[in-house]
């Protein structure tokens, strides 16, 4: 379910402690491939837990493990904030 | 012999449960042509013997990179000697499982018998929940074994699914929730493939009917029915909407919906686990570097603090050998020669390397084993990833300070292959401790007496960032020319903290210890003999009573010990080595080395230590000079060229230093590098491109130096 009301986003946008749903896949690229079959699949929630002191990677939670991943390698991956 | 392959997600738990099923009788090498190892053994069930390969961790069975794709090829029935596995087994991690699930979901569909391994309860356990193994076992359709792996639970239990699974062979048969009108299709294409031979899994048909441009497609071509009924069906699928991602989530669905049944909390359920809380701290914005800092730097010192005892032991034990079995060989003085100076100092070098790489590796592995090392590259990767590498070199970068040997065997653990050669490649780079009896000589000879200890504990800090600063450019080219291929995202999951097991500790210093021991230690010993034989011959014992004789009648009151040390010179100077030395001296001129700094330059070749004693016997000290000795400090200050002009000035002696910086002596590193990447060609690379920039740098110096009057 699409929240209608909340703006989409790209990835590189997300803060710590935020909580967010992942909308949509802009391409196929081997990252955005790969990151739908480590469970960020649409309509999936995560949450930012933390970013590393330099200001990448971030690290999230997604279906229950936790994942880093370099924001500047997730051009194409749009999400929005959830509740 | 049934092949059985274990197959897993990383972080399940696989090589600890290959470690215990299977201890130290593991075979360890490499893929034909790819730098990805492979593991197997043999495995006694109960009424036979079987092989059993660890096949290399894999989120996925679609694979984006030409590691995974050898993976995967063992299941396609390539890359392992044209077998196909007999049975898979399955390490599924109960505290993941949800992803690992999807895994399995593709697994189950790979057309093999197939056993879940259902690792990490005792995990899930202290997270307060609980599997319930018959009903994931009930909807999968397949045999799944709790296993505790480093404890042994439920081994015998899972070794008796195997030998039940490989006696009467199922493939399993689970839906995985894909929507019917595809999987009609996928049903109807399948059998009409199989009707003309051709056998293809429903995911290949699920996935070419999805993706445009798969294999499936091209080998239709030749088959004009059979191509109609795939495009039409391609078509029908486009008009519905359906898209290529259909394929995951629908199989995470599943997932997500057996993972659901099959869990159930005990106990207190927690909000915040250990895991998160030692997290907050360790991977904390300020605190986890400060942390992480602190580690390293312990580290190091107990690489120091316990690894130099022993070796300066073994040092003087081999030494004490040596002069055991030269008094029994007093007279036959070129076969003691060749057995003291060569083969008992060789393997002493060799061996007295080993317990710093044992160190090293336990170090490595305990970080490991913790989960720590996952933290360590999350923090340092934005640093690394800067330069085009990424946060997992950290460690393999950081041991080659203290040898480059371990480090670049380290740098197996980094799953892109581009950045994990480009590791390699400037890992030498890092000043190691070999390097450190020269810089310690030379500063101690030059810097210090004319500049006093704060300059020279610069000096020392400058050189070991010189190999730093070098790397950083070096890195850059080799990514954007010379090492071809795309490099892999960065995806790094951060596995829940655990006590290291310690059968996993112990075999990978095993393993690691008989690889260094086996390629580098080979190499140090050959190339310790050949040197030997090089700085002996020619000799005759006429030569040397000419240059007795030659000493006694230039110098009055001479003592025999000293007319012994001008002979030892003599000999090394006209032997082929030192002809050799004095051939090329034109070459090092520019860099202000003459042939007597050029001969122990190539002397080192063994190990980077037998410069100083090298330098020892070249300058009429005879043997044995170590690194702090007063004499050696006062011959090379007081050197001088033919026309009286001092030999070396500092900057000549920091073009010196440089040069040990940057060069690629190590011939053991050399191996090492042939070795994890499978071929000679990047360790020639390397050798070329480390001796020119360490060439080129010397001759700056030294041209910069005197242009400056220096």
């Amino acid at each position: 379910m699409i929240n209608v009301a909340a703006p989409t986003m790209r990835f590189n946008q997300v803060r710590k402690g935020m909580k967010a749903r992942v909308v949509k896949m802009k391409s196929n690229s081997d990252m955005l491939k790969r990151l739908q079959e480590m469970g960020l699949t649409e309509g999936t929630v995560f949450t930012v837990n933390k970013v590393a002191p330099f200001g990448d990677p971030v690290e999230i939670t997604v279906r229950g493990y936790r994942l880093c991943l370099r924001k500047n390698e997730t051009d194409g991956l749009e999400i929005e904030v959830a509740e | 012999m049934p092949l059985v392959a274990i197959v897993g997600n990383p972080n399940a738990g696989k090589t600890t449960l290959f470690n215990t099923l299977t201890g130290s009788h593991q075979k360890v090498a490499n893929f034909p042509g790819v730098t990805v190892e492979k593991v197997s053994s043999f495995l006694k069930l109960g009424g036979r013997t079987v092989e059993c390969l660890d096949v290399p961790g894999l989120y996925s069975l679609e694979p984006i990179s030409t590691d995974e794709e050898v993976a995967v090829d063992v299941l396609r029935g390539r890359g392992y000697g044209a077998r196909k596995p007999d049975l898979l087994v399955c390490v599924v991690n109960a505290a993941n499982l949800e992803r690992n699930l999807f895994f399995v979901s593709q697994v189950a569909e790979a057309g093999f018998p197939l056993v879940v391994a259902l690792t990490m309860t005792d995990i899930l356990s202290n997270q307060g929940q609980v599997c319930d193994a018959n009903k994931l076992s009930n909807m999968l359709g397949v045999d799944v074994v709790p296993v505790i792996g480093h404890k042994g639970r439920g081994l015998a239990e899972l070794l008796e699914a195997i030998d039940r699974n490989l006696e009467n062979p199922k493939i399993p048969s689970a839906e995985f929730g894909f929507p019917l009108s595809l999987e009609t299709k996928v049903a109807g294409l399948r059998e009409r493939l199989a009707r003309v031979g051709l056998d293809y899994t429903k995911a290949e048909i699920r996935r070419a009917l999805l993706t445009p441009g798969s294999d499936l497609e091209n080998a239709l071509r030749d088959m004009p029915e059979l191509k109609e009924a795939f495009d039409t069906a391609v078509k029908d699928l486009a008009e519905e909407g359906m898209q290529s991602s259909v394929e995951v989530a629908s199989r995470y669905q599943w997932a997500a919906m057996v993972t659901k049944a099959v869990m159930s909390d005990k106990g207190k359920a927690q909000s915040r686990t250990t895991s998160d809380k030692l997290d907050y701290v360790l991977t904390h914005r300020f605190f986890g570097l400060v942390i992480f800092l602190a580690v390293m730097y312990l580290t190091f010192q107990a690489i120091y603090t316990f690894a130099r005892p022993l070796m300066d032991g073994m040092t003087a034990a081999f030494s004490w050998l040596g002069n055991a079995v030269g008094s029994h060989l007093e007279g036959v003085p070129i076969l003691k020669s060749l057995v003291v100076d060569g083969l008992i100092n060789g393997v002493g070098t060799m061996l007295t390397f080993l317990p710093q790489i044992l160190i090293l590796f336990l170090f490595i592995s305990v970080l490991e084993g913790t989960g720590y090392l996952a933290r360590a590259a999350f923090l340092m990767d934005r640093l690394l990833g800067w330069c085009g590498l990424s946060g997992r070199a950290f460690i393999p970068l950081l041991s080659s300070f203290a040898c480059a040997i371990p480090g670049i065997m380290a740098a197996r653990v980094m799953p892109d292959a581009k950045s994990r050669l480009a590791t390699i490649m400037v890992a030498p780079l890092m000043s190691c401790s070999a390097r450190l009896p020269v810089y310690l000589l030379l500063i101690g000879a030059f810097v210090e007496p004319k500049y006093g200890p704060g300059w020279a504990g610069f000096t020392l800090f400058a050189m070991h960032l010189l190999g730093l600063l070098v790397a950083i450019p070096i890195v850059f080219v080799l990514n954007k020319g010379i090492i071809k291929g795309k490099r892999l995202p960065f995806l790094l999951e951060l596995p829940p903290y655990q006590m290291p097991k310690w059968r996993d500790v112990w075999l990978a210093m095993y393993f690691r210890g008989k690889v260094f021991v086996n390629t580098a230690g080979t190499i140090i010993v050959v190339m310790s003999v050949i040197i030997w034989a090089l700085s002996f011959f020619p000799r005759s014992n006429e030569a040397a009573q000419q240059y007795r004789n030659q000493y006694v009648a230039t110098h009055t009151g001479a003592k025999p010990a000293d007319a012994d040390k001008y002979v030892q010179e003599q000999q090394l100077a006209h032997s082929y080595l030192g002809t050799f030395g004095r051939t090329i001296e034109p070459v090092f001129l520019p860099a202000g080395f003459d042939w007597r700094i050029t001969t122990s330059i190539l002397s080192a070749f063994p190990a980077r230590e037998t410069v100083v004693p090298s330098l020892g016997i070249i300058f009429s000290l005879g043997e044995g000079q170590e690194k702090d000795s007063t004499d050696l400090r006062r011959a090379l200050n007081t050197a001088t060229w033919p026309d009286g002009k001092p030999l070396l000035t500092p900057w000549t002696a920091i073009g010196l230093m440089v040069f040990f910086a940057l060069c690629a002596q190590c011939m053991a590193t050399l191996a090492t590098v042939k070795r994890e990447t499978n071929s000679w060609k990047w360790a020639v690379f390397m050798f070329v491109y480390m001796t020119t920039l360490a060439y080129l740098a010397a001759v700056g110096v030294h041209q910069v130096s005197k242009f400056f009057g220096g």
